[in-house]
């Protein structure tokens, strides 16, 4: 199986509080740690097990800028065979359609049998495997927690629904899935991995390289526009005790009996 | 002002909550709309989830359909394209089956799609003015999505409160004629049930629940000890299970269990609405978490900002001198 992941580098949610920048409209960016977004991640790594068990082609694309190779360089440390980058200043300010416009684009210059996306990005909404399955007409299946090859044209895809239970499906290759996190264990990347790829080089796309017709991309073809960010205001919410940390463990304590949880 | 539709999801002949939430939803996009439910499926199940929306939609699709039994999210949307008119709002559930269908909807209506909304400001010229939330809900957003081709808004199961007014007596309109031929490239083969865990957390009335910060899996201890001199369990949210430190049967939240204890007591868990759809029962919550702009601060009764890997040790062996005294 040929297989396309796409993945997205965002703030790493484990290293950094995201927090308002003075301004107010944006997440407060210097100094934050980004790193490949967890689902994709994922995502990844259930393609290369597939490949080891069927044999095949681990393709990682993403769609960004120069800053964005470096999720590409450790995905191909991890075990990728190439990673692309669709970068093009007329891509900027896409919103999620227009993301999937591009990879439609990137899709149908090669041949792939299998399209894997996380699930979500951190800052993201659930969207561009669905819309890249539809604008492609390949089925789709989100939230996906196993994969079985069945043969060269089918997969049997379990989903995740509610109560931890899954709903099993078989789908037609070739089609798109959105990964959830926990479908498998990433493999960790060492320095040493990455040094061997740090000077692989990355082919670039953009939008003439893909055809992409530019009202459908960038800011000009978005119909989903973020205007800003904030902080809501909020009901009371939780009293935070105070003092010492022997005291706030007294109250604690005295709480957990108060409320009926010591018998 | 544009048509809006909401997509019923059902089960076992009946609505889910979700059905009053996208009326309450629709009454933020316009004060005067008059939404139509859209209800798919089969059978005496159909006919009765359709009866009981009558009560509260004035006008309700019903799409009759054998394919339809299962709810088939490449069937239901192919059905949706031949008889949702273009230039309307459809309002979804953002659950497994929202998420399943509405991005690729939007694509086959030609449509804007905005995903887990959980506030609507209204609308400005061709402007809806939406309320989301990003990383795990550490921060809000606000986003304007253009309607004016029409668009498919997925809507946070719980964000808004059904209004209470007068009993529609709708009427039921049958759109199976119009759906066209329904084929697939994905077939429902079966539901395997979760298996039952080491531990019901469903049983306990305190609930040790650790997340993301207890960091490694040999930390886990720690919330055991607790646990045990408590006579509580050891819950835990999504990413500890994501990383095999504790069994899926412990994770608490729409993908996993829905418990009803008297103590919740969160420890290094951010919050994300997720997780809290799991806990039920209104429960005592005490939120521990070293980063003081937790959302879980936001609506436990009471928070301590510090390191769990520190905290719950001291707790339990203040508990344990407690006990022992006692004794």
């Amino acid at each position: 199986v040929e297989i396309l992941v796409c993945v997205r580098r965002v703030p790493d949610t484990s290293e950094n509080e995201i927090q308002l920048n003075s301004a107010g409209n944006d997440i407060d960016r210097d100094d934050l740690v980004y790193s490949v977004n967890e689902a994709d991640n994922y995502a990844v790594e259930e393609a290369l097990q597939i490949v080891a068990r069927t044999g095949g082609n681990v393709t990682v694309a993403t769609v960004g800028g120069e800053d964005d190779e470096e999720v590409l360089r450790r995905e191909m440390a991890m075990g990728a065979n190439q990673g692309v980058l669709l970068t093009d200043e007329a891509f900027e300010g896409s919103d999620g359609r227009g993301i999937a416009t591009i990879l439609k684009a990137f899709v149908q210059k090669g041949k792939y049998d299998l399209i894997l996306t996380g699930i979500q990005a951190e800052d993201g909404g659930a969207q561009i495997g669905g819309m890249l399955a539809a604008l492609l007409d390949y089925p789709f299946a989100s939230l996906v927690n196993s994969i079985e090859v069945l043969d060269g044209k089918k997969l049997k895809v379990g989903r995740e629904i509610e109560g931890g239970n899954r709903e099993m499906n078989e789908i037609d290759l070739p089609c798109v899935l959105s990964t959830q996190t926990g479908i498998n264990e990433p493999r960790y990347v060492g320095m040493r991995g990455i040094r061997q790829v740090a000077s692989v080089e990355i082919p670039t796309f953009g939008a003439a390289d893909l055809g992409v017709d530019l009202a459908t991309v960038g800011a000009v073809g978005a119909k989903v526009k973020r205007t800003d960010y904030f902080i809501p205001a909020l009901g009371k919410g939780a009293e935070i005790l105070q003092g010492s940390q022997e005291e706030i463990i007294e109250k604690v304590f005295e709480l957990i009996k108060a409320k009926g949880g010591l018998n | 002002m544009v048509r809006i539709f909401a997509y019923i999801v059902h089960k076992g002949g009946i609505a889910d909550d979700s059905a009053a939430e996208l009326a309450a939803a629709a009454g933020k996009i316009d004060a005067g709309a008059s939404p139509t439910a859209i209800v798919t499926g089969w059978g005496a199940e159909l006919d009765a989830v359709c009866e009981t929306l009558r009560a509260s939609y004035a006008e309700v699709w019903k799409v009759s359909n054998q394919a339809l039994a299962y709810p088939n999210a490449e069937l239901i949307r192919k059905a949706l394209v031949n008889i949702v008119p273009s230039g309307s709002i459809v309002l979804v559930p953002h659950a497994h089956f929202g998420i399943d269908l509405s991005p690729g909807l939007s694509i086959k209506l030609n449509s804007a799609y905005v995903s887990d909304v959980l506030g609507i400001d209204g609308v400005e010229g061709n402007w809806l003015k939406v309320v989301r939330q990003e990383f795990g809900g550490q921060v809000s957003t606000h986003v304007k999505c253009d309607i004016s081709p029409g668009a498919v808004i997925n809507i946070r199961p719980g964000a808004f409160k059904p209004q209470d007014s007068a009993p529609a007596d709708g009427m039921v309109v049958d759109k199976s004629a119009e759906v066209g031929a329904l084929a697939a490239g994905r077939r429902y083969l079966e539901t395997v049930i979760a298996e039952a865990g080491d531990v019901d957390i469903t049983k306990y009335p305190v609930l040790i629940s650790v997340g993301r910060g207890i960091q490694e899996k040999d930390n886990v201890s720690i919330a055991e000890e607790l646990a045990e001199v408590l006579g509580a369990a050891v819950s835990c949210s999504r990413p500890v299970v994501d990383a095999k430190w504790l069994p899926k049967s412990r994770q608490i939240g729409s993908s996993g269990q829905t418990v009803k204890p008297k103590v919740y007591m969160a420890c290094g868990i951010s919050g994300s609405f997720q997780h809290l759809a799991g806990i039920k029962g209104n429960p005592f919550i005490i939120a521990i978490n070293k980063n003081p702009k937790a959302p879980f601060f936001q609506v436990a009764d009471v928070g301590v900002v510090a390191d769990i890997l520190e905290f719950l040790p001291e707790l339990t062996n203040k508990i344990r001198e407690a006990r022992g005294a006692s004794v």
